[in-house]
């Protein structure tokens, strides 16, 4: 067998597989995009742009998405950021172990089950109880955007913990001697050593919340009352409720292309940020 | 030891059933306390309906799958079929007609019955979806015994394509105890402005076209189903209004209600029932200007893989006997007059199940324009995304 031959053959199953379950979906999706909505809903072939030049009848929910996605990533990013580098830095190994397991252990449990969870702590009965009792007022938290907030950075956290962790273990520590040798302060070494060079970690950390935070669904219509309306939520409405497949395939396309342009801007702008480090990069 | 020939209430059966329904007791507990666990294994014998049926040998295969709608079978009586005819029951939940429909139009559902409302059968008729029923074959179906009213939209063009299931109301479900000295609002005006004033942040309403639109347009006393751009407007115009003071759109209204975060929401009838009957003050009004009135029906999808398993679902669900353990179960009427007479009269007497004549008689059955009708659905989709 030439090495040739065992490299296709190695990479067919992966191939075959995208080729399947990625690219000839995207092409019914682009398919249909064009086409109108049967009479009954559904999908009716023609070519019209006419879903395309409606997609402001969604624009609020790109708006919400479009706020609420990097809101989320950054809450994110600010919460794991700490967590990582104590897990990668500080915390003694014998407990490292243990700790890690316990940011993954959520994930175990669907997260459907986890934010009905959420819907309890956060209603009448829950938080704001417990505040009132205290005398703090009594807010209002679940189906705001604040429980959607919440929702997301529980829910997302792992995902942006995992890449940081792994580029804070990996940097050298005896470039963090050298730098003190020199006289620098902690906080400068920090700044100025550790932090660039947790950069890959903290950009694929972004990357893939913010990714799949652009597609969310369940936990605005879960934990937002149905009131905070997301892409996710107007494409599953357009399928199964007003059954509008080509507008809905419309604005799959849109969201698709919306995603391609910010993840290229934002790369390019990490890469300008990390100090133009070819390292950069999804993984 | 449990002497199998004892009687068992009425009422001691309701009381087991909730314990059960409570988890307070175990599905063997329940089933040998009621007797239902012994009943299960003799039932292929007793019921009328599966004797002398060459399927009741075995040869329906080995399951029918079933989509329907939340809380809406008991699973006794799942128990009670696998056990006589070896076919398990393999049940879909769904929310809305819309969602059924999309799931049948995007094709290969591997549903053998299905819990179509009203509304929907001419949709499926004329898109090919549903089959035709040889009634042949339900013979625990007996037109005769069926409220013609609730049973009628099951056919189409003189072909029966469903079977009446049951049928019940929408109303509004209000926590009485939070009105204060206000009487307890009888119409969906009061509904809607009780909602803007006093309930601010405590109301709910269906995430669902037909309902949430219909009991807008009702505030203005215009029919439930319009899709007249005008009077959608109006009932743009106030559902834009009433929004920043909703607690949250979602049918699934039950939990929020009983832990007090919302005080009132647009409700169906059996969710009414449940609700006030574990917190009475949870009242259950139908709105004095109308409403809708439903009617579900079983019926068999174009291409169903077990239709044998099918035919003999709906037939032993049928069974009056067993459809008032049903109907016990959910609490919604059935259409047969077989069912109530077996029903106890507290059931029957229920204000909720059974509405007075005049309040049923101002509701209407939701129209088939409203399922397809795309300026209610961008309505909705605005109104969701305000």
């Amino acid at each position: 067998m030439t090495p040739r031959l065992r490299t296709t053959l190695l990479l067919a199953p992966a191939a075959i597989w995208l080729l399947a379950m990625l690219v000839l979906p995207l092409v019914v999706v682009l398919v249909f995009s064009f086409g109108e909505r049967a009479a009954a809903g559904g999908y009716s072939a023609a070519v019209t742009l006419e879903n395309f030049a409606n997609l402001g009848a969604r624009w609020t929910a790109f708006q919400n998405t479009l706020v609420l996605a990097p809101v989320g990533t950054a809450l994110c990013l600010l919460i794991a950021y700490p967590l990582a580098y104590y897990l990668a830095v500080r915390c003694d190994p014998k407990w490292r172990t243990l700790l890690l397991i316990l940011v993954i252990v959520p994930f175990w449990t669907s997260i459907l089950i986890r934010s009905y969870a959420w819907i309890y702590l956060l209603g009448g009965q829950g938080i704001p109880k417990l505040v009132s009792l205290l005398g703090l007022g009594s807010p209002r938290l679940i189906n705001t955007p604040f429980a959607v907030l919440t929702g997301i950075v529980y829910g997302y956290l792992p995902l942006m913990v995992f890449p940081i962790f792994v580029s804070l273990e990996r940097l050298d520590k005896r470039l963090l001697e050298a730098s003190a040798d020199l006289g620098s302060p902690p906080w400068r070494s920090f700044l100025q050593v550790t932090l660039p060079l947790s950069m890959p970690g903290v950009a694929t950390g972004c990357m893939l919340v913010f990714i799949l935070l652009m597609g969310e669904f369940l936990i605005p219509a879960i934990l937002g009352g149905g009131k905070v309306f997301f892409v996710g939520n107007a494409l599953v409405d357009l399928f199964l409720q007003s059954r509008n497949w080509p507008f809905g395939a419309a604005v799959a396309v849109a969201l698709v292309l919306i995603m391609l342009v910010t993840v290229t801007l934002y790369m390019r702008f990490t890469r300008r940020w990390a100090g133009g480090r070819d390292d950069v990069s999804l993984m | 030891m449990t002497n199998r020939n004892d009687f068992i209430s009425r009422e001691r059966f309701m009381a087991e059933l909730m314990r059960y329904r409570k988890g307070s007791v175990t599905r063997r507990h329940f089933l040998g306390v009621t007797g239902l666990g012994a009943a299960t294994a003799v039932l292929g014998s007793a019921m009328p309906g599966l004797r002398n049926a060459a399927w009741a040998q075995g040869n329906i295969g080995d399951r029918v799958v079933l989509a329907t709608w939340p809380n809406y079978h008991d699973p006794a009586n799942f128990e009670a079929f696998a056990a006589a005819t070896g076919a398990a029951v393999d049940m879909n939940v769904f929310g809305s007609n819309e969602e059924m429909l999309a799931k049948l139009q995007a094709g290969g559902s591997g549903w053998d019955v299905f819990v179509p409302t009203n509304y929907t059968i001419t949709t499926y008729v004329s898109e090919d979806l549903i089959e035709p029923l040889d009634l042949s074959r339900i013979p625990n179906y007996d037109p005769a015994a069926f409220n013609e009213r609730f049973a009628g939209p099951g056919t189409v063009d003189g072909k029966v394509y469903a079977v009446s299931k049951n049928w019940g109301t929408t109303g509004f479900a209000v926590n009485t105890s939070q009105l204060g000295d206000k009487p307890q609002p009888t119409t969906w005006k009061e509904f809607w402005d009780l909602t803007q004033a006093e309930f601010t942040g405590r109301t709910m309403v269906h995430d669902y076209q037909l309902t949430t639109i219909g009991n807008a347009l009702k505030y203005y006393g215009y029919s439930f189903n319009s899709i007249d751009p005008a009077e959608l407007a109006d009932a743009e115009k106030l559902l834009m209004a009433a929004k920043p003071h909703l607690f949250a759109i979602s049918s699934d209204y039950q939990p929020s209600m009983r832990s007090g975060d919302a005080w009132m929401t647009i409700c169906w009838t059996g969710d009414g029932k449940q609700m006030n009957r574990d917190v009475p003050e949870i009242a259950y009004v139908l709105g004095k200007e109308g409403g809708e009135l439903w009617s579900d029906f079983f019926a068999i999808p174009k291409g169903a893989p077990h239709m044998d398993a099918a035919y003999a679902f709906i037939n032993f669900l049928l069974d009056p006997a067993v459809n008032a353990k049903e109907s016990l179960f959910h609490g919604y009427p059935t259409a047969d007059k077989r069912v109530d007479a077996l029903m106890p009269p507290e059931v029957l007497n229920d204000p909720i199940l059974y509405p007075a004549a005049e309040l049923l008689d101002a509701l209407e059955f939701g129209a088939a324009v409203t399922l397809t009708d795309p300026n209610r659905a961008e309505l909705m989709a605005r109104f969701k995304s305000a």
